[in-house]
């Protein structure tokens, strides 16, 4: 169900990836205050702009779930919000390094996307335990469904909020010559962006069916071991364990 | 439902002004984190922005203690079920709740507020009462919205004292961020300065955001 | 309302449910008709609370059919639910008010008069107690209180879970007209006493590990059979 299209995915993301790393290290210029380190700038905002869709994305399946009952949204939302939430640690680690190799600290509370992040990895990192504390699968779909609908909101909210509280005084410190960027840096970000995407739709999609794969691999064991009944799952986890 | 929503909000002030189990403790520890605060930050008074900082801190980690106990109580009373039974809009609950964990924040506020003003806040804040109050009354809004989604959250899980102070406290910061910072210029000692409308926009969107989120989705949290 | 006289209160086909890792119903198949009485009996465990709470609408099933009063759970559940009567392992009731407020709060979500909670707080005996908290209360006046709020709204399917525990005999005799056979409604009983559960029954249902492994007319089951269900 989930496995369509991953090889074409896969070989993508691959010849993007290379393909932004060759741009970055050969083509796009270096910047004339902060040198070299700056050109991590095309690692830490694809992996934010990435997470965050990927949250969105997360709260979207939620609704599907709540609407249909198919339990193969809540897994789409469970992966895509799993999977974001691994980006947005990179984010904020490849943050860190850049504000460390830009202004000389580990963390500058004027740089509000930084910020933002760390208040919604703050909320996300509740998600899988929030999860494994509810056993009833059924429950458990949908609590996590409502939970990630909520939090989906309110990125976006917060995104705002936290904005506003720093831009009167202090002007962005990570930017990149504030919102105009010469073509070549322009023509790396653009190549970095799309090859993160694509990369995340093509891990999402190969966890998806790697889930789905060892549903089927339960299932057929639990029919040839007699037991009749299908919906009794292994054990207690956070990842949903039957679509 | 107006008349479920009622029902409920009257039996759980009932039930509040018998036992005692929210307020009271909500209003003893704001009073002992100002103190705290005293000697934490080691100031014999606060103004401006950090007045407002305190207050708002306590304020939130007060209304914490509020959502924990909004939905516990019915748990442990066995009346839940008995709500559900009912042929009414489940939402019904949401509204009552919200409304309830509104009260509780205003009362513990009209406690709090006089105290924080006797104990730690430097200029008076007498002149900007209506202020005051329009913006307490916005975030409260707010936070009575959100507290009632986390706590109906929280209820599903088996670690509900810890689930709901984690999820709540991210999920106010955008709150915390508007409500300090329209409370600050009223706080300042040279006298209270008007409060930027930008920031009681932000409070209304917060309210608008998640109090449609909230009626949306809480069906789906009462079903089994 | 909705249903032909003809139609059963109560009819199942299939029905199942999980509780995470656990079976706790599957392959329940019957039909109740309308003022009859279904008796259920089965070991702790064996699924008899898990079926009362489904056909409250309180759970939704996993696998198979319910139609309870015309109504297909659970999606029109809603429409049913003022319809039935529950009468739970916990009374359902807030501790902290008294007989009398508790009343009063179920009667105004019913959308039924104050004056009816108060006729039967008299029927049962409880009027002179009505305005202690209920912690002060004994549990089996707890129970009559119970009662009282499970018939207040005058359903048409009670699902009664052991509604005579805790009951001296006068107040027994007490409830009888409100949730006994003279009541006019269909039940679905659960009861640990055998001999008393099969007098009053018109169906039995015996459950172990969540599969009906008695389904008979009482008139049909003796006691011994159905306490094979306890082995």
């Amino acid at each position: 169900m989930f496995s369509r299209g991953l090889k074409p995915l896969s070989i993508a993301s691959v010849v993007l990836i290379v393909g932004a790393f060759a741009l970055v290290f050969f083509y796009a210029p270096n910047d004339a205050d902060q040198g070299f380190i700056q050109k991590i700038f095309y690692l830490h905002v694809p992996l934010a702009i990435v997470a965050l869709c990927g949250f969105v994305a997360g709260g979207v399946f939620g609704i599907r779930y709540l609407r249909s009952g198919d339990r193969a949204h809540d897994l789409r939302s469970y992966v895509a919000i799993h999977l974001s939430l691994v980006l947005a640690v990179g984010a904020l680690v490849t943050g860190s390094i850049w504000a460390k190799g830009a202004w000389g600290q580990w963390w500058v509370w004027e740089e509000p996307t930084l910020v933002s992040f760390l208040i919604v990895f703050l909320l996300y990192a509740c998600y899988q335990p929030l999860r494994f504390s509810i056993e009833d699968p059924e429950r458990q779909a949908r609590t996590a469904s409502v939970f990630a609908i909520v939090c989906g909101a309110f990125v976006p909210l917060n995104f705002l909020a936290v904005r506003m509280a720093e831009s009167l005084i202090h002007p962005r410190v990570l930017s990149t010559t504030g919102g105009s960027m010469p073509a070549d840096m322009r023509t790396t970000f653009v190549v970095s962006l799309v090859a993160m995407a694509v990369l995340f739709v093509t891990l999402w999609k190969y966890e998806l069916t790697s889930k789905q794969a060892s549903m089927q691999l339960r299932a057929l064991k639990r029919r040839l071991a007699d037991d009749d009944d299908p919906w009794v799952p292994t054990g207690r986890s956070a990842a949903p364990q039957q679509l | 439902m107006r008349r479920a929503a009622g029902a409920l909000i009257r039996k759980d002030l009932r039930v509040e002004l018998r036992t005692g189990e929210a307020v009271p403790a909500m209003l003893l520890f704001s009073l002992s984190t100002f103190v705290l605060f005293h000697f934490a930050i080691d100031r014999r008074s606060v103004e401006g922005d950090l007045a407002a900082g305190v207050l708002w801190m306590t304020l939130l980690f007060a209304a914490v203690l509020g959502m924990v106990r909004l939905f516990v109580a019915e748990r442990e009373q066995g009346g839940f079920d008995g709500f559900l039974l009912a042929p009414v809009d489940r939402t019904a609950l949401f509204v009552a709740k919200a409304t309830v964990l509104f009260l509780f924040l205003g009362a513990v506020e009209l406690a709090a507020l006089p105290a924080f003003a006797i104990l730690l806040l430097g200029p008076s804040p007498w002149g900007a009462v209506p202020e005051l109050v329009a913006v307490l009354a916005l975030a409260n809004l707010g936070i009575a919205v959100v507290g009632t989604l986390v706590g109906a959250l929280g209820i599903q899980t088996r670690a509900r004292e810890l689930i709901v102070p984690i999820l709540a406290l991210p999920l106010m910061i955008p709150l915390a961020i508007a409500a300090a910072r329209a409370t600050s210029p009223l706080l300042l000692e040279l006298g209270a300065e008007p409060v930027p409308g930008r920031w009681l926009a932000v409070l209304g969107l917060y309210d608008l955001v998640f109090g449609l989120l909230a009626f949306a989705v809480f069906d789906f949290l009462l079903e089994d | 309302m909705g249903a032909a006289d003809g139609a059963p209160a109560v009819a199942l086909r299939d029905l199942g449910r999980a509780y995470g890792e656990r079976v706790a119903l599957a392959g329940v198949t019957l039909e109740l008709p309308r003022g009859a009485t279904l008796a259920v009996f089965g070991a702790n465990g064996a699924g008899k609370t898990t079926l009362l709470r489904i056909l409250a609408t309180l759970l939704r099933p996993h696998a198979g059919e319910a139609v309870v009063l015309g109504s297909a759970l659970p999606r029109e559940g809603w429409a049913v639910r003022g319809r039935i009567g529950l009468l739970a392992h916990e009374p359902l009731l807030y501790r902290d008010l008294s007989a009398r407020e508790n009343l009063r709060f179920h009667a105004r979500l019913h959308g039924v008069a104050a004056g009816r909670a108060e006729a039967l707080l008299e029927a049962v005996g409880m009027a002179r107690r009505a305005a202690e908290p209920l912690r002060s209360l004994s549990r089996g006046m707890t129970q009559r209180v119970a009662i009282c709020r499970a018939v207040l709204h005058e359903p048409e399917l009670l699902l009664l879970d052991e509604p005579l525990a805790n009951l001296d005999p006068g107040a027994a005799g007490a409830v009888a007209p409100l949730i006994g056979r003279a009541s006019g409604a269909a039940r679905v009983l659960i009861s640990h006493d055998v001999e008393q559960g099969l007098a009053e029954a018109d169906l039995v249902l015996g459950l172990r590990g969540g599969r009906p492994a008695l389904l008979a007319p009482a008139a049909a089951v003796g006691a011994d059979d159905v306490r094979e269900l306890y082995r």
